[in-house]
């Protein structure tokens, strides 16, 4: 129990303060790798906790596609060097008004946390009471039965938006000879071939 | 404290809501961070319901989770698809020169 609260409180600093720089950092590249350090932390933390699937999901989804794709946008752009200046430059409001929300919500949900009490019978309201079997199982029992809609409904969505991004970035360029196949394919003997009569000693001059 | 139980584990994910929220409302420079700080939400969602469905011995809210990492690549996917489009089209992603709805 000594190793589990070790390992909390050393993931869950790393983590809060891997965001804290996510949204402090100057350049945008430092951002986005506090982002990464933050997921592989939250990751290690749902590993630790029992769900040993979604740490590595975690770790796979986000860390090898969602963050490379933020890394690659964000060096595409050339916006890594932008300044940042929250609290000088020209007066504006938002900062106030959104460090007062911002911190509003946080006493809420801490004064959530605090009050919570357990429910007396909270560890027997379960679909499947089955712990002699690995996570893993559990999430492949349940999803692929009772879940199997919203399973199916999670990859249109990714399909959506697959086609979503392509079709964002997609752009005609003018000017680039391009293959067309309905010109490759329709074409025929009589219009592609022609003969010729070659005389002796004379040649023939293609391409005229 | 040294009782690992679940509002250890709330109070992670409301400490990280808080920042990604704050991250919203203080950036005013860049998209990207603000996509960012919605992934940062989105991270905390997810250790709230991980953490209640091994605290109680229901399996949903991992498969739940599951469904939220999918809306989040969805999500983040389309809004680099949108921003890339917008630098291509004005030269700058910045919050302040995206002003085209007068909002």
């Amino acid at each position: 129990m000594l190793a589990h609260s070790v390992f909390f409180y050393f993931f869950s600093v790393i983590a809060i303060f891997s965001s804290l720089m996510v949204i402090t950092s100057r350049n945008t590249v430092n951002s986005v790798f506090f982002l990464i350090l933050d997921f592989i932390s939250v990751g290690c933390l749902f590993i630790m906790v029992g769900a040993e699937f979604l740490g590595m999901i975690i770790l796979i989804v986000y860390v090898g596609a969602v963050a490379v794709l933020f890394l690659f946008v964000v060096m595409m752009l050339n916006v890594a060097e932008q300044k940042q200046s929250w609290f000088i430059g020209k007066k504006s409001t938002h900062i106030p008004i959104g460090l007062i929300v911002s911190v509003l919500i946080l006493l809420e949900l801490l004064v959530v946390v605090g009050g919570w009490r357990y429910k007396d019978d909270l560890m027997s309201s379960s679909t499947l009471n089955l712990s002699d079997i690995s996570n893993t199982h559990q999430l492949g029992l349940v999803m692929y039965t009772d879940y199997i809609l919203y399973f199916q409904l999670a990859g249109i969505i990714l399909l959506l938006s697959m086609i979503g991004a392509i079709l964002l970035t997609f752009r005609q360029r003018k000017g680039v000879k391009k293959q067309s196949y309905i010109n490759q394919i329709s074409r025929n003997p009589s219009s592609s071939i022609e003969l010729k009569d070659v005389e002796s000693n004379k040649g023939v001059k293609i391409d005229d | 404290m040294i009782e690992i139980g679940l509002g250890h584990y709330l109070s992670l994910g409301a400490i990280i809501f808080f920042l990604g929220v704050i991250g919203i409302f203080l950036n005013r420079k860049n998209v990207i961070v603000i996509l960012m700080s919605i992934e940062l939400i989105l991270l905390s969602v997810n250790i709230n319901l991980i953490s209640f469905s091994i605290f109680s011995g229901d399996i949903v809210g991992q498969i739940f989770t599951m469904l939220i990492l999918t809306v989040a690549a969805a999500e983040a996917a389309i809004g680099l698809a949108i921003i890339v489009i917008y630098y291509r089209n004005r030269g700058s992603i910045r919050v302040e020169d995206i002003h085209g709805m007068k909002g």
